[in-house]
């Protein structure tokens, strides 16, 4: 067992997604365009860019939802049919149905199905992964919860863990902050950290840049094209903000760094 | 004691009688497990689309002398796929979709009896059923269907589930979502087509839709909504049944109105979900509210 968790466990050095090239959109018009980047295993990455940047289109594409029109992407050194196990996906909380009648145990063991396959049913090592899942968020006792007594945070949570059951090593979150308040965004990043620290590689779609500047290792900031890729400190210049957001945007140089504050609709 | 037990006994010394409780017993299992399903997905408008374009096979089955629950079937299943296709090829809405088809199917069905002379009786007992005038033969037909339809739901279940909750999620796990979404369509076009002698065209819907959301506001499992829907779907029948027998009034209808009955009932008193809980919930909040803020 300690053998086999050694070679599955991700090389620090491996690339977990590249992507090459790659344009993609919808009825002929472009959503994302020459998207060229990397991510490392392990790294926590912030995925940002304003409204309508191709945020989520690029979950899309990563998770193999979306063929590009050109271009490759790689997961794992493999095309995403073939690793679809190991990336797990948490969709924006407002693409959810809470009315729909199912448990919070219900919709984390969703998370089993791929790997349990056709005409079986779970078993007692599904009924673990989801315990587990649920304990990792912070969740354990609310497997019987309904869905629609959760909270925000815990409707977040919930959603990751289902990823989580998945044993997925690839973790897609889109817009898991959004409507938050404080305690629970806190929660959510040191979740966030500990799934790191277990050697899970994170992208995390947000349209908070106060967010992303203090709580990733690593950011993508997108307007269509890739504007810019690195650590946080690095990208978050005035020149690459505003080429990002154009006017959706209020920068204010400070000691430190820049300023950044929403003005008008942006 | 005797006149009670005579109510309930008296009935089944009829053979008709016990085809006629046969039948509404299949129709309610059915219906109520791929009800379930139509209810959670908001699919009623598909159900009744469905029942609706069976019409066209009805009447051309019963022009040409054939089975017509073949040509129901036939009609139904075209009619699924039709919808799923022009949807999702033809880039126009759902509803819009399924408003164009169901209504040139039922067009068709009532251009093919213009031409006949002698459609009235058998006919209209499919528009609006005749559960009484149920054979055995159609009774082992409905049996057939219905445990395909029980075995397919329970064989491919957790994947059903999936999809109606989460299908983009679900794709991205690799379920197979839109080969899924037609086998749904399916499912439902199969399960009108069980009901159509029973309940008739005009209530199929009712069928399948009044048991599950009944049974939703009392649960909230989904595999929950389906046992109670079951439940309420069979207590239903039998009872609208018996009434129909004794109030002298028409069956399918009969059993309609009491499925309507349970679900006003648990509409207004279900224990979480209902109206008065509900407003009783609202009351305690609102004294507790008055209380903090004098």
């Amino acid at each position: 067992m300690a053998i086999k968790a050694q070679t599955e466990a991700p090389d620090a050095a491996a690339t977990v997604v590249s992507v090459r090239d790659v344009w993609a959109g919808y009825d002929g018009t472009p959503a994302v365009e020459a998207l060229t980047f990397e991510l490392p295993a392990g790294a926590l990455v912030g995925l940002a860019g304003p409204n309508g940047s191709g945020k989520s289109t690029l979950l899309k594409i990563l998770l193999g939802l979306l063929k590009p029109w050109r271009g490759r992407v790689e997961i794992f050194g493999q095309p995403i049919d073939a690793v679809r196990k190991r990336v797990g996906y948490a969709p924006q909380s407002e693409m959810v149905d809470w009315d729909f009648p199912a448990s919070v145990g219900d919709v984390v063991m969703m998370g089993r199905y791929g790997r349990i396959g056709l005409l079986r049913r779970p078993g007692a090592d599904d009924r673990e992964a989801v315990a587990r899942a649920l304990n990792l968020v912070g969740m354990e006792g609310l497997a019987q919860r309904q869905i629609g007594e959760l909270s925000g945070g815990q409707q977040r949570r919930m959603l990751i863990a289902r990823a989580l059951a998945q044993e997925a090593d690839l973790l897609l979150l889109d817009e898991p902050m959004v409507g938050l308040d404080a305690t629970s965004q806190h929660d959510l990043l040191s979740l966030f950290e500990t799934l790191q620290s277990e050697g899970k590689t994170l992208l995390v779609a947000t349209h908070d840049l106060s967010c992303v500047a203090a709580c990733f290792s690593h950011t993508l900031l997108l307007n269509r094209r890739l504007v810019a890729s690195g650590p946080p400190n690095e990208i978050f210049t005035p020149e690459i903000l505003s080429e990002a957001y154009a006017e959706h945007l209020l920068l204010l140089p400070t000691e430190g760094g820049v300023y950044v504050g929403h003005h008008g609709h942006g | 004691m005797a006149d009670v037990w005579g109510w309930f006994a008296d009935p089944l010394e009829f053979e008709f009688m016990q085809r006629a409780l046969l039948a509404v017993a299949l129709v309610g299992v059915v219906s109520a497990v791929v009800g379930a399903f139509v209810v959670v997905r908001g699919m009623a408008f598909i159900g009744d689309a469905l029942a609706h374009s069976s019409f066209a096979g009805v009447a051309a089955s019963f022009a040409l002398g054939t089975s017509i629950y073949l040509g129901a079937l036939v009609a139904a299943l075209a009619t699924a796929l039709g919808i799923a296709f022009i949807s999702q090829r033809g880039r126009l809405r759902f509803d819009t979709a399924i408003g164009v088809l169901f209504v040139g199917m039922f067009a068709l069905g009532i251009v093919i009896v213009s031409r006949q002379e002698n459609y009235t009786v058998d006919l209209f007992s499919f528009v609006f059923g005749n559960v009484l005038g149920v054979s055995w033969n159609d009774l082992w037909l409905m049996a057939g269907l219905s445990a395909l339809v029980v075995v397919l739901v329970a064989a491919f279940y957790k994947e059903l589930l999936f999809t109606a909750y989460d299908p983009i999620v679900a794709a991205a796990a690799g379920i197979p979502t839109r080969l899924l979404e037609y086998g749904l369509l399916v499912l439902v076009a199969l399960s009108t087509v069980v009901a159509l002698q029973a309940v008739g065209i005009v209530l199929v819907i009712a069928m399948l839709v009044t048991p599950a959301a009944t049974a939703s506001l009392l649960v909230r499992r989904l595999h929950l909504v389906i046992f109670v829907g079951v439940a309420v779907a069979l207590v239903s029948g039998v009872v609208g049944l018996y009434v129909s027998y004794h109030a002298e009034v028409a069956a399918g209808a009969s059993v309609v109105l009491v499925a309507t009955a349970f679900f006003i009932i648990a509409l207004l008193f279900a224990p979480r979900r209902g109206v008065v809980a509900r407003w009783r919930l609202d009351r305690v909040r609102n004294d507790r509210l008055e209380r903090a803020v004098p």
